[in-house]
């Protein structure tokens, strides 16, 4: 089951249908919030979304905590992904940064954020993506930092590329850079994706359009913040996340947050 | 409390996570080989029973006392510290396998469980599910998430013991034997 690009099945619909079928699962999600999981203009999503509802569960035990990363586990140059190799790497620099927020406002602490990203030309060091845009010996585009104590994380990397995917004929990603997460709790693990403001791929992402509400689609896109760009040097983007709430009882020394 | 914040939508995981996320001994809870090391492996299929070359578990378990960690060193492993939490994506053939030990009591009466993750390309947010052992078989009728299921749906979420030190704990993304997944009440705070 090799395919050329990234390995969802090739799918002969223009993208004219895919739209249409986006705008038709908008209305029949009316006052949906966050993503769905069957959402069927993201073809790959057909065969592994549950079908059945999702079982209520109180947290027990281990769902209620965390992993627990340390300093020494990650090397504050993780954190800048465009001195990982030799040499500079080509496109745009940039600085993302933001805080990470539970549901209830409170700043997630000294948890990991894990980023990983395609090159400025829109292409994954990954063996299997195989979009035949140049590699950039000097990205890897992976990274990793912990929040500090006010939940707040910061990445230096080059803006990504759009790039091309078999979901339909002639589809293109948006810009993205995707992010993994970790709350106070297990159950507030996140994986998402951060997107770029003015992107003209929006309307056309099945990915992005998973989110039926465009108030919670307009909260994966970051927000463009001269005051973060730096002279001569670099642009800056701000980007909060906010987590499902803790189900941990507040404590006296949370109040500071 | 402050007002409630709207969470931030999840996206899928995508097909080239692995670059990003895996890392040298993610899956190796404890080293190969330790003492009372054990196996918890399996595949993770979708709706027409094709394993899943792109999917990506995570466990987190209390030790085998019962005690939940707390302490650091998930990331590089130093071959001493239980760390509770490891990460293991699906080889080409949909396999995933860690290396760990039997979580034991959190609580007395409590059936043992690893609280599982499962993310894959296609899948647009995490879900979440345990693995009960199957070693704990007199203990499941009292599990509250145990007891209000079916019982072919209840099998979804119990190992199979498929070696001296081996469990077997296939994930089924959909269709016949779909796997029972949870949702915890602040996620439903957002529904």
């Amino acid at each position: 089951m090799t395919t050329k690009l990234s390995p969802a099945a090739p799918d002969a619909s223009s993208q004219t249908t895919i739209t249409a079928e986006i705008g038709a699962a908008h209305t029949a999600a009316a006052g949906h919030r966050g993503v769905l999981l069957d959402f069927a203009p993201y073809r790959s999503s057909l065969l592994r979304h549950p079908t059945k509802d999702l079982r209520h569960a109180d947290p027990d035990g281990v769902e209620l905590v965390a992993p627990v990363f340390g300093q020494g586990e990650v090397d504050p140059l993780e954190a800048d992904l465009t001195i990982q190799r030799d040499g500079e790497p080509i496109g745009e620099r940039m600085v993302v940064t933001g805080r990470v927020l539970d549901g209830d406002g409170r700043p997630v602490r000294r948890q990991l954020v894990e980023i990983w990203q395609a090159n400025a030309a829109g292409r994954y060091v990954h063996k299997r993506d195989q979009h035949p845009a140049p590699i950039d010996p000097a990205f890897t585009g992976v990274g990793r930092c912990l929040t500090d104590d006010d939940g707040s994380y910061r990445f230096v990397t080059i803006k990504p590329g759009p790039y091309p995917w078999r979901n339909h004929r002639n589809a293109w990603r948006p810009a993205h850079i995707h992010f993994s997460l970790f709350g106070t709790d297990f159950t507030q693990r996140l994986v998402t994706q951060m997107y770029f403001p003015g992107d003209p791929l929006f309307a056309l992402d099945p990915i992005y359009q998973a989110i039926p509400d465009q108030g919670d689609r307009d909260r994966l896109v970051a927000t463009y913040d001269h005051d973060l760009s730096e002279h001569e040097w670099l642009l800056g983007y701000r980007w909060d996340i906010v987590l499902t709430g803790s189900h941990a009882t507040w404590r006296e020394d949370d109040q500071d947050a | 409390m402050p007002d409630k914040l709207l969470p931030t939508p999840a996206q899928t995981v995508g097909p080239f996570f692995s670059f990003g996320l895996c890392y040298e001994g993610d899956s190796q809870l404890v080293p190969p080989g330790s003492a009372n090391a054990i196996r918890l492996h399996g595949v993770v299929y979708d709706g027409a029973g094709h394993p899943l070359p792109d999917a990506l578990l995570e466990i987190r378990q209390a030790d085998a006392d019962g005690a939940i960690p707390v302490v650091a060193g998930s990331l590089h492993r130093d071959g001493h510290t239980f760390t509770g939490w490891g990460r293991c994506g699906t080889d080409p053939a949909g396999h995933y396998s860690f290396t760990t030990l039997l979580p034991g009591p959190v609580a007395a009466e409590a059936p043992r469980f690893f609280a599982v993750t499962v993310f894959a390309r296609g899948l647009l947010d995490r879900l979440f599910t345990r693995c009960y052992l199957p070693q704990d078989a007199a203990l499941h009728d009292s599990d509250e998430v145990l007891a209000a299921l079916e019982p072919e749906r209840r099998a979804t979420l119990i190992a199979e013991q498929d070696g001296p030190s081996s469990l077997r704990f296939d994930v089924h993304l959909q269709g016949a034997g779909e796997t029972v997944f949870l949702q915890f009440p602040r996620h439903a705070d957002i529904a």
